[in-house]
Order: structure tokens, then C-alpha cells, then sequence
């Protein structure tokens, strides 16, 4: 059972990272369906970037701290630039963002396929450094084991995810961010540069979503590469839905999400294709949270209002 | 707007609406995009292979016509993906953004992996044919219906609906293996002798033929009958549709149970008719391809064998590269990515024109 | 110009044009430091998007713009706030989701956020200059005028020392604008330079103190309110006198055609929009309507035309053919044409509901008719040949009946769907401003096509909101405000302060002014 919780809340955390990104995105109203490709990019950059610095420093040489933040460094990066490749054609070409989003996501899926198979499948190695816990979280029993036995990333995860929640919440910035999302010609005339503010939060937004595709391969998987990340990006899309727009519910969301989709192997007594039907449980409830939502048609809880829609501001 | 941050200097340019392009000036465009997404693409390989250009542009073709075989195949993927975006037009020309033609051909080629598994002992074959076609039409309409009715009662946004879909058929399908199939393998051995019927002797003629026909007939459906009318005028502006008398509801469900219906036809041709067997990855991305094809085509069915066959004869050139050069596969998705980000984004060119500031030079 | 320094904005030869349209042609403006300002000008001459220019929405294509003397470019609304503009524009930018305070401090620089303070001090400048309202409920719980209010204080927060309003009073009741004038006097004693655009004369003469007409997008003048009365002004604003010419005949066999009774209508917000409204419209008679915009026009003629869902009454059409009475409440447009019923409707918004923009003429034909026949085809052929017919008896400017109607002028637009719309031979013919944004000529085409149909025995409603026209055109008028009738006059023998006594007739029955 206790194994079962911490696993939940592994896989969970790298939801929770991808659907907080793509929060940030979706606030600015671009629903970025690039996201898998995104998380694909950013998985495949750290591990690329640590094998490159392993191999330059050799077993002996490597920092535990540089371990983990080159990957980090590069996941952020590789991900951050498939969010200007994003903004570029839809806030600067003023494309279709669904057209732009899915190719972006089968581009993604190309991109790490090929940096994968070009260098290591196994990062055990590096992913040790990811999963190292405190220790003496071991002492603490039950307590230390669901709470402080996790990865760094784990804490990063959760720690962005409640920042997000409050910048959104609580700041100028996501004040503006939030206005830009639901009414871009109304932040417009209030002076908010919309097209800064779109470039930025998909950025970023695409920067965390990848880190949550780092933490899925070098923290759930312990640095096993599978071809399956970008199925955990709709995940993380649906996350989103599911947890109505709010990153911090988006924490009780993802455990959730991830009990849901592991429950099947630690449950005696199901057969292996039962498993199959449970896997499918985190998309029906969400599109039962989006039927709710929809037919109570309360102005709280709605999507961003111009969510997919680009904004040019002479349009007549 | 600008990109000019000095105070005092006036915005380099800016960026208005242009008058429709002529059609010969909207195609150069376009020509002149894809070209240069060929260039790119062959720097890229450049780049990772260290190939000379003109090899790389002689293995695309050669992976696409190099052989009668290498024809048939691209002829039967073409094919294949423009029948799914046959089956998103009409959704598309209403504006209904269904991106869950993935699943809704996923569950149609369930369907009739269902039909050939159990009743293939147990009817004729035509009989069989025949259950097997209700049955994945079926099945592919259910699945297109749902997103469809809660659009249509409580403006339920598709887009994310329809995408839960896909992954609810794809669930449905990793299921159906690891329950049906004996060996508990999760891999269906092909049922060769319940497929459709083979042509003479050729095996993807059939699918060429009943794709064709379907094009002609979305073609004039749309353009010619009174119900393609009506999408268009639902699509263009809700409110017309209304003042007119249009029940817009029933537009919506109507189109999407026929988009439902050819996803259907799409499962039964690759599970039916193609591979005689079905995996999780059996439509292979094409619902999602599907919608850039179609989109790129402006939703005329014509124009989409282009697109389609575009994207399928890099695909196919891009895997013979991937051998030839000794590169991994994946480079096809890079290439068909970066296509399809000039592509995309020459849309730009035809819709807008930047106009550079010719007056108060003298404040620089 | 007489103090230099006292100028707060000036534009000089602004030009500014969408296409082949020319919005603006070297407009010259100047407003000074504590002065009301009144643009004056009819729908369509261009002063919203000459205010948008200044406000960092558009960017002229020609011309300059001072502030306080000195020379500035506008590229964004930003830079419109950083030289202390704020502009207050028609349809409300505002964020429905967030409150009031929320929308005010949206874009706020150079200032710690602190939503507690900032409620604080716009609490306070609310009191200063006596505004009453809610900061903290959500826009989309707010009414018309205090979304209004809201944006008033926003624009004074952010610290604009030039206010533009853009038809600020067509949304409130009279006492509403009272207040508004009230508040825009105090900004003024502040040294505020106020701009108001409005296309009503008494506004004009109330509040401001000097009024710059525009003509068609061009610059016709700038008089002092004290010097202007309203004759001058409307020489101004519609040129050189005219005496409308419109040849109105006597209504010929009137008989009972549409007997309206007791409608009562609620919009999505739960506003009652009509209230008791209660009329006939006659064979061979134009009814009029007149109204300030917003009283309920557009949702009766919707309400007749089948697209408003009523709370109350009953509309009952006497049918010509049958002698039958049919009541067409809460009926689908489908199910008045299969009821026999031929009423023709030419709607407000033309391309957004009466075409589709994105179609030629020859599609566009088609939306009456492509149900016609069993078949499950179109037929092309007919609503060709009425395209062309259209194009050449309405002398409709166009390449070919296939150019998508978006790209015609507006006259010509309005031309294709009037056009179609009197091609169903209706026995009803609604039309709903039909020649607003339209040119003299193009206005005339409708004028009599309108006297045309009538003359045919067809019962015309004519939603107006140029009262001259209204008067010349129309054998009856009724006037709605506020979603009621306030009365229903003869065209013939009404005065037009009449009529503008009765459209501004608050519900309590007392007049207001």
C-alpha cells in the first residue's frame, strides 16, 4: 500500500508538472496540444545532456549537484524553445494553434526519438542523483517513506506547482497573464503587451511541462527510457481539464491521476486486462469534469475565454 | 506590435489584412514554402549524416517510387490517410474541431477485428462483410456522436473532448488483446482469410477504389447537396444559420455521425482490409494527420489527395533515407515536422501583409 | 489655437484607411486642458477609429499627433497611457471574470501590487467624484452602467489627464446620463481634457464646449458649443441642407396584417427587454420605430422574425391567401415559412447574420431558398439568375455574383440583402436600420424600395434612427423606450421633438428633460 502511494505520487508529480506548464500556457489562451512532443523534447534533452556530461567527466568526476541541474538546465531549454517555435507561428504568423500544436507534437516525438536512439536508453546512472532521498527519511516509517523519501525533482514539482498557483492568484503578473488568456483585446487596451506575455508563458509553460518529462523517465522509470512519453503528455493535458484551471488542485489532481493509472498493478486479484480498462480511467473522469462543467455553465471554472484563439489587434 | 523598443523612432513595420491573394499568387507561396522546407530538411540531414543534398533528395524519391512495391505501399498510405481526412472535413468546414478521429477510427477497426474473430468461422464471408461494415460504422459513429451531442446541448468544448476519446478507444483496444487474445501475447495474429475481398490479385486496390469513390462523393456532398450548404453557412456564422432557420443542433449531430461513419470506414479498411489484425498504434497517428491535411486543403477533397500525398511521400522518402543513410527512423517525423511548420506558416503570407513605415524617416 | 501651451491633444491630417475603405482623411482635432470636446458625426463617419488612433488601437497611415505640444507616436495602447490618454470605448474592455478592482489596477506600472491599497484608493477617488459601486463583484454580475462606472474609474485611476468616451450614453437611462454629464463637469473643473463622441445633438449642446464635426471620415469643422445650435450642427454633420425627397403615398386597402399583443421578452441576463409591447402592422403601410438604440428593436423584430424565445403575448398573422390567423409566439422560422407566412427580415448586423461574408452573391441567395425541392441537391441555376437580377437592377457594385459579399462596400452589401429579401414577394417586410453606414444614394435605393413594397400592399417595419427620416418616410411611427411603447404617432402630422420626447419617456411615465 505504502509503496503504492509513493508511486502514485512519482507519477502523479511528473503530471503534475506537465499540466502545470500547460496551465501556465492555457492561461495565456493558447491551448498548446504540442505539449507530448514538448515533454518528449524536454525528457530526451537531460538525458541527452547528462550522457554528454558523464561522458566528458567521467564515472569519477561527476558533481551530484551539476548531475542534476545540467539536465535540468537542458530539459528547461530544449522545451523552451519548442515554445518559441509555437509562439512564433501562432502569436507571430497568427496560425491555427490545434494545426500548429499537433505538428509540433509529432516534430517533438521526432526530435527525442531520434536524440534517444542516437545516444543511451539507460540513464541509471544519472538517474540515481534524481532519486536520491534524504537520509533519514528511511527512520521516520510511514511518514518518512510517503513524505520525505522522494527525488528532488518530486519537491521542485510541487514547489512550482504552488508558486504558479500563486502568482497566478496573487500577482500583477498573473493578473495580467490571467486578462491576456480571457480577454487579449481588453489587455491590450489596458497596455499589456499580449504578445510578450503569450511569447513568456508558453515558454516557461512549455520549460515545466518538459522538466515533468525529465522527472518521468529519470525519476518513475529510474533512467529507463520508454517510447511513452507523450501518451503522459495527454495525460497532463487532461490534468488540466480535470482540475478545472487550478495548479493547486492540480496537486490532489495528479496523485489522483497517478493512483488511477498504476492502482491496476498493486491490487491483487485483477487480471492483466482489467489493468487495461483502469488505464482509462483518468481520461473518463475527465471528460465527465468537463461535461460537469460545461452543462453547469457557471462563469467560474470555464476555461480561459479566448483559449485557441489568436489576437490580432486591427482586426475589424 | 512593433519590434522596435526605441521611443522615439516609428514602428518599422506593421502587420494588416490583405486582400485574398490570386490563386496562382496563393500557390507560389506555397511552392516556395514547401521548397524551402526541402532545403531545411536536407541541411538537417546534412547535418546528421554528413550525406550530399542530392542524395538525400534522390533517396526520398526512391523510397516513394523506388519499386512497384514502394508504389503500392504509398499508394495504399495515401490512400489510408486521406480517408480519415475525408472524415474530418465535414466536422472541420462547421468549425467542430474533432481531433479524436484517432480513436473514432480506432474503435471502427475494433470493431471489426471483433466481427472477424468471433463470427469469421461462423458466417459466410459476405455475410461476414457485410456485419463487419455495420459494425465499425457503428462503432465509429458512437464514438464521433458523443463529443458531437454535448456540443450540441451544452457547448461542451470538442477539442478536449474528442481527445479523450482517442485514448479511451486506444485503452478499449490494449483491453480487447490482453483479453481475447489466447496466447496472452497481446499480439493478434493476422486473420488473413476473414479480410475484404482482394482484387485481382492486387491487395490495396480495393482500399484505392473505395477511397476514391468516397472522396468523389464527400466532394459533391459538400459542394453540392443542401445538408454540405448548411455546414458551411453553420460554420461561417452560427447566427446566420439561425436566422435562417437552420437547427444548428441538428447540423452538428448530423455531420459528426457522418465524420463517425467514415472514421468507421477507415478501421474497417486498415483492420479489414490492410492488416487483418489490430494493435493500439494500428491507425498510427493518422487522426491527427488528418487534420493538418485537411486543413492545409482548405477542406476541398481534391486538393487533399495533394496534401496527403505530400505528407505521405516524405514520410515514405524519409524512412528510405533513415535506412539508406543509417539514421534512426525517427528522422521521417522531424522531416514531416519541418514541412509542415513552412507549410503552416506560410498561411501567414497569404492572409496578412507587413507594410513597412515609409513616413517621419527624418525622427531616426 | 489661440494659448498653445493650453493644448492637451492635437492630431494633424490623419489618415487612416481598412482596404479600399478610407476611414479617415486628414482629420485635424485639438482639445484643450479643462475643456469638453463633443465629436460629432453620423454612424459610419469615422470617429471611433480616429479615437482609436489616438488610443493605440490603430495606427494612422498618415498625419501626427501632439501631445502637449510635442510631437508623440502612438503604437500601442501602452504608450497611449504612458502620455496619459485613457479611453473609455463603447463595447466595454473589461474581463468578465474578474472584479471590479481586478479590471481597474489590469496594467498598472510603477506601483506595488497590492490589491489591498489599490481597493483603498479607488474606494476613494469613487467618493470623490460620487460614484456607487460594488468593487468587488464580478463584471459578469454587473449592470450596463456599472461596467460603465467601472471603466470611468479606471481610466481616472490610472491617472488619464485626456478622457475619450466613445458613445458613452447609449447604454443609460436618462438619469444615468445626468450623472455621467455630472461627473465628466467635476473632471472638467480638474483640468481634464475631455473628448466625447456622440451623434446626438442635445448631448452636444448639454456637455461640451466645443464640438469638431466629421463627415464621411473627413474633417468638416470646429465650433464653439456656445456659438452652435442644432440646425447649424446638422448642416454640419450631414453637409449641405436636404430636404429628404422621399415620396410617401397614401396607404391604399390597410387592412390587419400582423396584430402584436402584450409581448413580454427577458434577455440571457434576465433584463426584461420588451415589456408589454402591443401594436398592428398594416398591408400597405411602413410602420416606423423609433427609438434610442437599445429599447428592444432589435429583439421585437427578432421575437416576430422566430430567433427570441418570449415570456408573454401572442403575435397573430392574418394570412391573406387562407383568411387564417395564425400565432407565430415562440415558433422556429421554419415553422412560420411551413405556416405560410412570408415575412422577410433584413437584420441589423448584415454580414454577421443577414449573409454570409465569406460567400458570393449567388450563395448568398441561396440561403431563403435552398430548401426548395425534394431533392437533396442544390439548385444553382435560380438563385443565379436572381443574383445577377440583384446586381443589375440594384446596380450593385461588384466583380461577379461568386466575390464573397465581405468585400463589397457597405451600400452595396445592404443592396444584396435587401435585395433578396424582397425577391420572397413577403407579405411582412421587417428592416432593421437598414441604411446605417450607407451613402445618400445607396440610402435613397432603400428609401424606395421600401415605398415600393409598400405600394404593393406589403406590410413594412422599418426600424429607424434618423428621426427626418422617419418622418418623411413612414405613415406611422411607434416609439419604443425602454423596452416599452411609449407611444404611436402619424407620420404625417408628428413633429420630431414629439418623437424625442417619447423615446426618452422613462417607465414611470414622466419625461425626463
Amino acid at each position: 500500500m505504502l509503496t503504492f502511494l509513493v508511486n502514485a505520487i512519482r507519477l502523479g508529480m511528473t503530471f503534475l508538472l506537465g499540466s502545470t506548464g500547460e496551465t501556465i500556457t492555457e492561461k495565456s489562451g493558447h491551448l498548446n496540444l504540442g505539449t507530448p512532443g514538448v515533454m518528449c523534447v524536454g525528457a530526451s534533452c537531460g538525458c541527452f545532456a547528462e550522457y554528454i556530461y558523464f561522458d566528458a567527466v567521467g564515472v569519477i568526476g561527476i558533481n551530484p549537484v551539476l548531475a542534476i541541474l545540467i539536465p535540468v538546465a537542458a530539459t528547461f531549454l530544449g522545451s523552451a524553445l519548442m515554445g518559441i517555435l509555437f509562439c512564433f507561428l501562432t502569436v507571430t504568423l497568427r496560425v491555427n494553434q490545434n494545426v500548429t500544436g499537433l505538428a509540433l507534437t509529432t516534430f517533438g516525438v521526432g526530435v527525442s526519438d531520434y536524440i534517444i536512439d542516437k545516444t543511451d536508453i539507460i540513464y541509471s546512472l544519472g538517474s540515481d542523483y534524481f532519486t536520491a532521498s534524504l537520509p533519514f527519511a528511511q527512520n521516520l516509517g510511514w511518514f518518512g517513506e510517503l513524505f520525505l523519501s522522494h527525488g528532488i525533482l518530486i519537491y521542485v514539482a510541487l514547489a512550482i506547482a504552488l508558486l504558479t498557483s500563486f502568482v497566478l492568484n496573487k500577482t500583477k503578473v498573473g493578473l495580467h497573464l490571467r486578462a491576456v488568456g480571457e480577454n487579449p483585446a481588453t489587455a491590450d487596451a489596458a497596455g499589456i503587451n499580449v504578445s510578450l506575455y503569450r511569447y513568456s508563458a508558453t515558454c516557461i509553460g512549455c520549460g515545466i511541462s518538459g522538466l515533468g518529462g525529465l522527472l518521468f523517465i529519470m525519476d518513475y522509470l529510474n533512467g529507463n527510457w520508454e517510447y511513452c512519453v507523450d501518451a503522459i503528455g495527454w495525460l497532463a493535458i487532461a490534468l488540466v481539464i480535470f482540475t478545472v484551471w487550478k495548479p493547486n488542485l492540480a496537486i490532489i489532481g495528479s496523485i489522483i491521476f497517478g493512483a488511477l493509472y498504476i492502482m491496476s498493478t498493486y491490487i491483487e486479484g485483477f487480471s492483466t486486462e482489467t489493468k487495461e480498462i483502469f488505464k482509462m480511467l483518468p481520461y473518463i473522469v475527465t471528460v465527465i469534469v468537463l461535461l460537469f462543467t460545461s452543462i453547469r455553465d457557471k462563469k467560474k471554472n470555464q476555461p480561459p475565454q479566448s483559449l485557441g484563439l489568436n489576437y490580432f489587434r486591427e482586426e475589424r | 506590435m512593433s519590434k522596435n523598443n526605441s521611443k522615439t523612432r516609428s514602428p518599422l513595420f506593421h502587420i494588416v489584412k490583405r486582400d485574398p491573394m490570386t490563386w496562382y499568387g496563393a500557390l507560389g507561396v506555397r511552392i516556395f514554402a514547401i521548397a524551402a522546407a526541402l532545403l531545411l530538411s536536407a541541411v538537417v540531414i546534412m547535418l546528421l549524416a554528413q550525406k550530399n543534398p542530392l542524395e538525400f533528395y534522390k533517396a526520398i524519391i526512391d523510397g516513394a517510387f523506388g519499386s512497384v512495391d514502394r508504389i503500392w505501399i504509398l499508394a495504399q498510405n495515401l490512400v489510408m490517410l486521406l480517408c480519415v481526412s475525408l472524415a474530418v472535413t465535414p466536422a472541420f468546414k462547421m468549425k467542430f474541431w474533432n481531433i479524436g478521429a484517432e480513436g473514432q477510427v480506432l474503435v471502427g477497426g475494433l470493431a471489426t477485428a471483433t466481427v472477424m474473430m468471433f463470427f469469421g468461422d461462423k458466417m459466410s464471408l459476405p455475410l461476414l462483410i457485410v456485419v463487419m461494415t455495420l459494425a465499425s460504422i457503428t462503432a465509429g459513429i458512437i464514438w464521433a456522436l458523443l463529443p458531437a451531442i454535448s456540443k450540441a446541448l451544452w457547448n461542451t468544448n470538442e477539442t478536449l473532448f474528442t481527445l479523450m476519446m482517442n485514448y479511451i478507444a486506444i485503452q478499449l483496444v490494449a483491453f480487447f488483446l490482453k483479453r481475447f487474445v489466447k496466447s496472452g501475447s497481446g499480439v493478434l495474429e493476422p486473420m488473413h482469410e476473414y479480410g475484404l475481398p482482394v482484387i485481382a490479385d492486387m491487395p490495396y486496390l480495393l482500399n484505392i477504389i473505395i477511397v476514391a469513390v468516397l472522396t468523389i462523393i464527400v466532394y459533391i456532398y459538400l459542394k453540392y447537396s443542401k445538408q454540405g450548404y448548411e455546414i458551411s453557412v453553420v460554420g461561417e456564422s452560427e447566427n446566420t444559420a439561425k436566422y435562417i432557420g437552420i437547427n444548428v443542433k441538428k447540423v452538428i449531430v448530423r455531420t459528426l455521425i457522418i465524420s463517425g461513419a467514415i472514421c468507421g470506414i477507415a478501421g474497417l479498411l486498415l483492420v479489414g482490409g490492410t492488416n487483418h489484425t489490430i494493435s493500439t498504434t494500428t491507425v498510427g497517428g493518422r487522426g491527427f494527420t488528418a487534420i493538418m491535411v485537411s486543413w492545409l486543403a482548405k477542406f476541398n477533397p481534391f486538393v487533399m489527395v495533394l496534401t496527403s500525398f505530400l505528407i505521405v511521400f516524405l514520410e515514405r522518402g524519409a524512412e528510405q533515407v533513415s535506412s539508406q543513410f543509417r539514421i534512426p527512423s525517427s528522422i521521417s517525423d522531424i522531416i514531416t515536422g519541418i514541412i509542415l511548420f513552412f507549410i503552416i506558416g506560410c498561411e501567414f503570407f497569404l492572409q496578412y501583409k507587413i507594410v513597412f513605415s515609409k513616413h517621419r524617416k527624418e525622427n531616426d | 489655437m489661440e494659448k498653445e501651451n493650453n493644448i492637451a491633444l492635437e492630431c494633424k491630417n490623419i489618415t487612416k484607411t481598412f482596404g479600399n475603405v478610407v476611414a479617415n482623411k486628414n482629420v485635424n482635432l485639438s482639445v484643450k486642458k479643462g475643456e469638453i470636446l463633443s465629436v460629432l458625426g453620423e454612424n459610419g463617419s469615422g470617429k471611433t477609429t480616429l479615437m482609436n488612433m489616438i488610443s493605440g488601437i490603430y495606427f494612422p497611415d498618415e498625419g501626427s499627433v501632439f501631445v502637449d505640444g510635442k510631437e508623440v507616436l502612438i503604437r500601442s495602447p501602452k504608450d497611449a497611457f504612458d502620455l496619459k490618454i485613457g479611453m473609455i470605448h463603447q463595447h466595454f474592455k473589461l474581463v468578465d471574470v474578474f472584479n471590479g478592482v481586478e479590471n481597474i489596477v489590469l496594467g498598472m506600472k510603477n506601483k506595488k501590487f497590492n490589491i489591498k491599497n489599490a481597493t483603498k484608493e479607488i474606494q476613494e477617488t469613487c467618493n470623490k467624484y460620487g460614484f456607487e459601486i460594488d468593487l468587488s463583484k464580478k463584471v459578469y454580475d454587473l449592470s450596463v452602467s456599472e461596467k460603465q462606472t467601472i471603466e470611468i474609474v479606471k481610466v481616472i485611476y490610472k491617472g488619464a489627464d485626456i478622457l475619450i468616451l466613445d458613445e458613452p450614453t447609449a447604454v443609460l437611462t436618462p438619469q444615468e446620463i445626468s450623472k455621467l454629464f455630472n461627473v465628466l463637469r467635476k473632471m472638467r473643473d480638474d483640468g481634464k481634457a475631455i473628448i466625447i463622441i456622440t451623434h446626438k445633438l442635445n448631448e452636444v449642446l448639454e456637455i461640451s464646449d466645443r464640438v469638431s464635426v466629421l463627415r464621411k471620415g473627413e474633417y468638416v469643422g470646429t465650433i464653439n458649443t456656445s456659438e452652435a445650435n442644432e440646425q447649424i450642427l446638422t448642416e454640419m454633420m450631414v453637409g449641405e441642407k436636404i430636404t429628404l425627397d422621399i415620396e410617401r403615398s397614401e396607404p391604399k386597402n390597410s387592412v390587419d396584417r400582423l396584430v402584436v399583443k402584450g409581448l413580454d421578452c427577458y434577455n440571457s441576463d434576465g433584463v426584461k427587454v420588451l415589456d408589454d409591447i402591443s401594436f398592428t402592422a398594416k398591408s400597405g403601410e411602413i410602420l416606423g420605430i423609433a427609438g434610442i438604440s437599445g429599447s428592444g428593436q432589435r429583439e421585437l423584430l427578432e421575437a416576430i422574425a422566430g430567433l427570441q424565445k418570449l415570456s408573454g403575448g401572442e403575435i397573430i398573422y392574418h394570412n391573406p391567401k387562407t383568411e387564417k390567423e395564425d400565432n407565430l409566439r415562440n415558433k422556429t422560422p421554419i415553422e412560420i415559412r411551413n405556416l405560410g407566412v412570408r415575412l422577410s427580415f433584413v437584420p441589423e448586423d448584415r454580414l454577421g447574420m443577414g449573409l454570409v461574408g465569406n460567400m458570393g452573391i449567388t450563395d448568398n441567395m441561396m440561403l431563403r431558398s435552398y430548401k426548395k425541392g425534394k431533392s437533396a441537391f442544390l439548385q444553382r441555376k435560380e438563385p443565379k439568375n436572381l443574383a445577377n437580377k440583384i446586381i443589375k437592377d440594384l446596380k450593385v457594385v461588384t466583380p461577379d455574383a461568386n466575390t464573397p459579399v465581405r468585400r463589397l462596400s457597405g451600400g452595396n452589401v445592404q443592396k444584396v440583402l435587401v435585395g433578396r429579401e424582397i425577391a420572397a414577394s413577403p407579405t411582412v417586410l421587417m428592416a432593421a436600420y437598414p441604411v446605417r453606414g450607407l451613402d445618400i444614394n445607396s440610402s435613397y435605393t432603400i428609401y424606395n424600395l421600401l415605398t415600393e413594397q409598400k405600394e404593393k400592399g406589403v406590410a413594412v417595419i422599418f426600424v429607424g434612427e434618423d428621426l427626418d427620416v422617419l418622418i418623411e418616410l413612414c405613415d406611422r411611427i411607434l416609439v419604443l423606450s425602454g423596452g416599452r411603447v411609449t407611444g404611436i404617432v402619424d407620420g404625417r402630422s408628428t413633429k420630431k421633438e414629439d418623437l424625442g420626447l417619447l423615446m426618452t419617456k422613462s417607465k414611470s411615465g414622466k419625461e425626463n428633460e
